[in-house]
């Protein structure tokens, strides 16, 4: 066991927790932030994608001593009341089936928007092709993507 | 089906925030009844009376509806509020809906979300409720104003009365109204005057889902809780020989080490549970547990072994579910004869939230939360094995990260109750993705011998398929395994059969250890494989063009206008020969779907596939969006039982454990998927599966369009075409 403080969306936590324990079950059993899933345990659905310093990283293979003061951001940091373009985008493609992917096709999407304004669907597809959802909410997915790039040009509008 | 049921009850006062000044009417289903009885919560209470599913008015104007369904993304949260709030006269934003804990009587004898059957099963008593409250508002606001109720209409949450323009709001109504008894007779509205049913509306529980909200099974807390894995044979039937926790014990965070039995079908799966105080360190514990299994006893299968034994049931005569006139002798008479075998392979269901269950158990009282297909089968079903009174079990349903028939049943809900009620604590079972993928039930893996012949004209004049697969129902404890499978014929439109003169439809039932279960749209998934391959063979074999060759075996207006649309949709007349494209059509929980798909080939030689149209006539439908979502769902899921995954067995044990191994599609497998509703005024069919079993046949039957290749066995790798 150690302690450690975490930077989790802007704020500071403290944890007791063994050095190899995942991100993952830091944020789920430790600190009951349950938006981040597990799916897979080895890095091959995205289910629990979380930010690190800005960069989409899988929280299920990341040990929570090599996290250290990099800032970690989950979907709770996305914004609790649906306001980022992303989620607004999300809502408008009516992406979700069973939802449970979301969280972290949402934190995927996120990063690659940051990182690229104007992705095209190859772009699209190679950012997310980490993110398995077996609802099969592929194709809305990669409109949803589109329509929030649009999103982030526009001058800031009032929010729908 | 009437039953006293005090926790339901205070669950249902609690849950619908029932008040004397609320109106709130219900449902339930009179023994032998086939129509439902609509009564207010008041008279149910007098009558001693668990309405089925309800809706309560308050107040301030605002619906509570309690559900009836799971949600696990085919958008019950969605369907069930549409149509009451039409019927209702009350916008959708007005009506919120909640989950309705397990009850076994309430919901009419079944609460599973399976067979697509949301809107299907109970249309006609929600449409009715919605319209009865709304019948009795009108009523309270004549009463009230002194005038004929004729003269009287509702609209927008508010009656008004035509001459004189007077309006008052449901929530000044409802004291009055819940006084009253509810009409006999209710009109329904008709579809042309439907403002909320048949529109694309957004779904209610889209918001919870992209923040992180939405509670799954196994984000369920419970003070004290604590988290439980289990090691389970890997060898469906082993049992526990000897198993040494001696290190397991020391480690950090460890509570319990023990053995358990978790009931599958008429076996036992035996396993040493591990409770600790976080998942991860169950985890963790977990690897440093020594088991030996004792292994004896029964069959190590692999899958060579198995599918050759099931080629070979083949040459058995089937045990009939269908026949009709003289195959046999038809089919020797025919001008032109074909036969052709296919396979298709066992599946996991691998729904992205692996299987979980939270249980508390006190005293008298069980109670669990988590991902459920069918509360009321686990709360019979918890009754039954601990021997408790119903009211005594409450299960709770949580969202459902994907069901598709892996969560509607007993096992891991039952196993999660043993270790509560062993360790007197609060406990979440979690099950790894590896146990998920690895311990089944899965879907059964089947082969097929088909046989027609046709007549000059290219009609089937003989049609003859026998199945050689697990029959799920007889693993059930006592069953007759001289029974047929009920399911030989499913995925096969009902006109076709109905065409057909001469034909035979049967099944070999395999004998296996390996635990097998509905999978989204269960034998349709396989069987439409194997019987619209098979029809496009038939085609070629009489040189007509597929949708033509269809249109001759599918004599049926309904059908017609789904080719028709299927034919403009795609550009099918002006396609060019050989150029990829190929079609399906099948049938299963009352809806009929065709697919077509084009495929060419890249520069480097692998398929890609360009279109998928899909047209579905599913009746009456109530939401076009969720029908199109489930579509395109079903179509992906589709995609990887045919090209991506498989589970297979060597030694008796699963192979495939986890997404390294069991590749799911990926978004740049998927393109835009294309999909088109039928109108008409049918009775309503499912829509969470039939988009599933054209799939595979359309595109194989589009890969032999392109490249003369017939395939015959599923699943097959795209690249290597
Ligand atoms: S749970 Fe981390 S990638 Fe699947
Ligand atoms: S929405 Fe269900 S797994 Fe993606």
């Amino acid at each position: 066991m150690a302690s450690y403080k975490l930077s989790i969306n802007g704020a500071m936590h403290a944890v007791e927790a063994d050095p190899k324990m995942p991100l993952l079950w830091v944020l789920r059993d430790l600190l009951n932030m349950t938006g981040t899933k597990y799916g897979c345990g080895m890095s091959q659905c995205g289910a629990c994608t979380v930010h690190l310093n800005g960069n989409a990283i899988r929280s299920c293979s990341m040990p929570v001593s090599a996290v250290g003061n990099q800032k970690i951001t989950t979907i709770e940091g996305i914004s609790s009341d649906n306001t980022n373009a992303v989620q607004q985008a999300w809502i408008a493609e009516q992406v979700p089936q069973c939802g449970y992917c979301q969280s972290g096709q949402i934190m995927s999407a996120v990063a690659l928007l940051k990182r690229n304004p104007n992705p095209t669907d190859r772009d699209i597809d190679l950012a997310m092709q980490g993110n398995i959802c077996r609802c099969g909410t592929y194709p809305r997915i990669r409109k949803a993507i589109h329509k929030a790039a649009a999103m982030l040009k526009q001058p800031p509008a009032k929010s729908f | 089906m009437q039953q006293k049921n005090s926790i339901n009850r205070r669950a249902f006062l609690k849950l619908s925030s029932f008040t004397s000044a609320a109106l709130t009417i219900g449902f339930y289903f009179p023994a032998l009844a086939e129509e439902s009885t609509i009564l207010t919560a008041a008279t149910a209470e007098d009558l001693g009376i668990v309405l089925n599913a309800f809706i309560s008015i308050d107040k301030s104007g605002k619906v509570n509806i309690i559900n009836h369904r799971a949600e696990m993304g085919q958008g019950a949260f969605q369907a069930v509020p549409q149509m009451i709030a039409e019927e209702l006269e009350v916008s959708l934003d007005k009506v919120s809906i909640a989950f309705g804990p397990g009850h076994q009587t309430k919901y009419g004898g079944s609460q599973i979300t399976g067979g697509s059957s949301t809107v299907r099963g109970a249309y006609k008593h929600l449409l009715r409720t919605g319209a009865t409250a709304r019948e009795m508002l009108v009523e309270a606001a004549a009463k009230k104003w002194g005038v004929p109720a004729t003269e009287c209409y509702a609209l927008d949450g508010k009656v008004i009365h035509r001459p004189t323009n007077k309006k008052l709001v449901y929530g000044e109504l409802v004291e009055e109204a819940a006084k009253l008894t509810p009409p006999k007779q209710v009109a329904l509205k008709e579809r042309k005057n439907y403002t909320i049913i048949g529109k694309p509306l957004p779904r209610q529980d889209t918001p919870p889902k992209v923040n992180g909200k939405a509670e799954f099974g196994l984000d369920k807390k419970l003070p004290g809780m604590l988290y439980a894995v289990v090691e389970r044979c890997p060898y469906f039937l082993g049992k526990v020989k000897t198993y040494n926790d001696s290190v397991v014990k020391t480690m950090p965070g460890v509570k319990h080490v023990f053995k358990v039995q978790m009931p599958v079908f008429d076996t036992l799966r035996e396993g040493i549970a591990i409770v600790a105080d976080n998942t991860w360190s169950a985890m963790q514990a977990r690897k440093a547990l020594q088991v030996e299994w004792d292994t004896t006893g029964f069959e190590h299968l692999d899958t060579a072994a198995l599918y050759n034994r099931m080629k070979e049931d083949l040459r058995k005569p089937g045990l009939s579910q269908r026949t009709g006139g003289n195959f046999d002798a038809t089919y020797d008479k025919a001008a032109k004869k074909l036969e052709a075998i296919y396979e298709t392979p066992y599946e996991a269901h691998a729904c992205m939230e692996p299987l979980n269950c939270v249980a508390d158990v006190k005293d008298d009282q069980i109670t669990v939360w988590g991902p459920i297909q069918g509360p009321d089968w686990i709360q019979r079903d918890l009754a039954e094995r601990f021997k408790m009174p119903m009211e005594n079990i409450t299960v709770h349903m949580t969202f459902l990260g994907g069901g598709f028939g892996r969560k509607a049943f007993t096992d891991y809900t039952t196993e999660a109750v043993l270790i509560s009620k062993e360790i007197k604590a609060p406990v979440q079972v979690v099950w790894t993705r590896e146990d998920d993928m690895t311990q089944g039930p899965f879907r059964p893996g089947a082969v097929y011998e088909c046989k027609a012949g046709i007549s000059d004209n290219g009609r089937i004049t003989a049609f003859q398929t026998k199945m050689a697969a697990q029959n799920m129902d007889h693993q059930w404890p006592h069953a007759d395994k001289s029974n047929f499978n009920g399911s030989t014929t499913e995925g096969l439109p009902e006109v076709f059969i109905n065409g057909l003169d001469h034909y035979s439809f049967s099944d070999i039932p395999t004998e296996s250890p390996i635990p097998v279960m509905w999978w989204r749209s269960v034998y349709a998934s396989t069987n439409g494989f194997a019987y619209e391959s098979f029809m496009d063979e038939l085609a070629h074999a009489a040189k007509l063009d597929p949708l033509d060759f269809h249109r001759l075996q599918l004599r049926d207006e309904r059908a017609e206008a789904l080719m028709q649309m299927l034919e403009e949709k795609t550009g099918w007349r002006t396609r060019e020969k050989n150029s990829g494209w190929g079609m399906a059509i099948t049938e299963c929980f009352k809806s009929m779907v065709g697919e077509a798909v084009k495929v060419s080939k890249q520069p480097d030689g692998k398929l890609k596939i360009d279109r998928i149209v899909a047209v579905m006539d599913c009746g009456w439908y109530v939401n076009p969006d969720i029908i199109r979502a489930q579509v395109e769902g079903s179509i992906v899921m589709a995609l990887g039982a045919a090209t991506t995954h498989e589970t297979h067995f060597t030694d008796g044990k699963a192979v495939e454990t986890n997404f390294h191994q069991y590749h799911m599609p990926r978004i740049m497998d998927v393109p835009d998927i294309e999909v088109y509703i039928m109108e008409n005024e049918e009775k309503p069919g499912g829509v969470g599966e039939p988009g599933l079993p054209p799939f595979a046949p359309a595109l194989c039957n589009a890969i032999f369009d392109l490249t003369g290749k017939r395939i015959r066995k599923l699943p097959f790798n795209m690249n290597e075409v």
